[in-house]
């Protein structure tokens, strides 16, 4: 080891406060995420195989059908769509809490919250990497439902950007809520972040319209952004409309369950400062 | 150890570190009873106590991922409690209940917390922590990959990466050999007299707190039992070296040598 030669120096550090230094440490949190991502390729096909083999089905069920169904031969690409947009709610949901589950694993949480960063910043680096990650797995698929099926997803225009950041932002809320009972439970429930989401495709109408649903569950569908956003892509797809109504009844309901899903997030780290989890929680 | 002139312990108005009347409990557990200290700038303070002292969890609540049930912390004159956000750019820290990301290599991460203290020319400052840790032959291997010595030297590294002004170490040369040991110990020691850094260390190793320490804090089941420099503390208890002093204090012995009035003599 080189001797402790060197002449002090002090620190020389960028603002700490302000948003470009927010932006610092929240790149810096994407950054040690990218590193993982892009070093492994297993890792990065693995995202994008599983919304990709998912299209693939579907695909081929819809060749299968559509010489013999009205329905299909109208919106040929309706399952392929509907796959894709529901990978982006799941995708959405599992970088967040991916991101999380991450730092626990790798017991670097401690670390990071006695960092200068924020818990705010934390969030939008999870964000980030959720957008990341979705980019990469439903762009995969995107790709192959051109190469195999010439389906382009792209096709739906302005819809298909509003319809994708809506189920994103609902990923968004529902991973945060999952990152707080993980840290509220523990690893043990880290199956929350793989299997909760499917709790709510059944009422989100990804293949079928919420009108086949029993009424009651109607009722609960509808709170729910993802069954608004589907509902207005089969407009779309199978009427050539754009309803604007289920677009902002999918922002309101977003806006409530993104703020739900930081109260629990934050009420999480509140019960983890209080009970010494952050330090000691991992692996 | 330290070169600097001898300071006023008594004064809180130089305090690095001042904690008063501190209290943790969990549940019907107190782990923290109430203590009270403070800690010299420019000093190294050693906390010392058995397995259940109440140490680590008191360095959690000085560095804000735990919160008090009760009292008052005060780093760099700032309210830990409140501004914490503030100072935590001054300050580090290495604890075994904390890893790095294994999968990234050692530059990687000292990258990323580079980043996330807002260090300015982060490449120019890893090339000189490594050089000065040893680190430079195996900055680019995975940190997983390391031996526990080499990922000792790492965390340390990290902790000294913003060249913090207040610096907590747990337990923070557990797993080295003896040689490495020595050096970081000698690395710890320079560190703190260049930049009038304070630490505050927790450890097990006693020729370790006598070699680096100004100052001793000793709990035992949450509360500060006894305090004082180590050579105040041997030659109160009466002892030839501090494992022997630790000893008597942990065991409860020190009112058969009359002593642990030191505890009211330092309180912040």
């Amino acid at each position: 080891m080189a001797p402790a030669h060197a002449a002090y120096t002090p620190a020389s550090f960028y603002p700490q406060t302000g948003f470009l230094a927010s932006a610092r440490r929240v790149r810096a949190l994407v950054l040690r995420h990218a590193y993982l991502l892009l070093k492994s390729w297993p890792r990065l096909v693995s995202i994008a195989y599983y919304p990709t083999v998912t299209m693939v089905l579907w695909a081929f069920l819809t060749l299968y059908l559509a010489p013999t169904n009205n329905f299909l031969k109208d919106a040929p690409g309706f399952f392929i769509g509907a796959v894709l947009l529901w990978d982006v709610l799941f995708r959405g949901q599992l970088g967040v809490s991916l991101t999380f589950i991450e730092e626990l694993y790798s017991r670097n949480l401690g670390n990071l919250f006695v960092s200068p960063l924020r818990l705010r910043e934390f969030i939008a680096g999870q964000i980030t990497l959720s957008i990341l990650r979705t980019a990469i797995g439903v762009g995969g698929a995107c790709v192959f439902a051109w190469l195999l099926f010439r389906y382009s997803i792209f096709s739906l225009g302005f819809p298909l950007i509003a319809f994708f950041t809506m189920l994103l932002a609902f990923g968004w809320a529902i991973g945060l809520a999952v990152s707080g009972m993980i840290l509220r439970w523990g690893l043990g429930a880290e199956e929350l972040a793989w299997a909760g989401i499917f709790l709510v495709a059944p009422v989100s109408g990804v293949y079928y319209p919420i009108s086949v649903l029993p009424e009651w569950l109607q009722l609960i569908a509808y709170a729910l952004p993802a069954a608004h956003v589907f509902e207005g892509m089969r407009a779309v797809l199978l009427d050539g409309t754009f309803r604007w109504d289920y677009l902002w009844n999918a922002l309101a309901l977003n806006i409530v369950y993104l703020a739900l899903g930081v109260v629990v997030f934050r009420m999480a780290i509140r019960y983890a400062r209080n009970h010494g989890m952050l330090l000691q929680m991992g692996e | 150890m330290t070169e600097l002139p001898p300071r006023s312990i008594e004064s809180p108005l130089d305090a690095a570190i001042a904690v008063t009347n501190l209290r943790k409990h969990y549940g019907a557990i107190e782990a923290v009873k109430g203590i009270s200290f403070a800690v010299r700038r420019g000093t190294t303070t050693a906390l010392l106590g058995g397995n259940g002292a109440g140490k680590t969890t008191t360095l959690s609540m000085l560095l804000g991922v735990l919160t008090p049930t009760a009292g008052a912390i005060t780093v760099l004159g700032t309210d830990m409690l409140r501004r914490r956000y503030r100072v935590l750019p001054r300050m580090n820290f290495t604890s075994p209940y904390v890893d790095l990301p294994k999968r990234l290599t050692v530059r990687e991460n000292l990258r990323v917390f580079a980043d996330l203290y807002g260090i300015r020319e982060p490449k120019v400052r890893i090339v000189e922590i490594a050089q000065q840790f040893d680190l430079t032959d195996i900055l680019d291997r995975p940190y997983g990959n390391l031996s526990a010595g080499q990922r000792t030297r790492v965390s340390l590294a990290k902790a000294l990466l913003n060249r913090p002004d207040v610096l907590l170490l747990d337990e923070p040369t557990a797993s080295l050999d003896p040689d490495i040991g020595d050096r970081m110990r000698t690395y710890l020691e320079r560190y703190q007299r260049e930049s009038h850094c304070t630490m505050l260390l927790a450890s097990h190793n006693m020729a370790e707190v006598e070699r680096m320490c100004d100052d001793v804090i000793m709990l035992r089941a949450g509360v500060v039992v006894d305090q004082g420099s180590p050579a105040q503390l041997l030659e109160r208890y009466g002892r030839e070296n501090m494992d022997e002093v630790f000893l008597d204090i942990a065991r409860g012995r020190q009112n058969e040598h009359e002593v642990g009035a030191g505890a009211d003599e330092i309180t912040a």
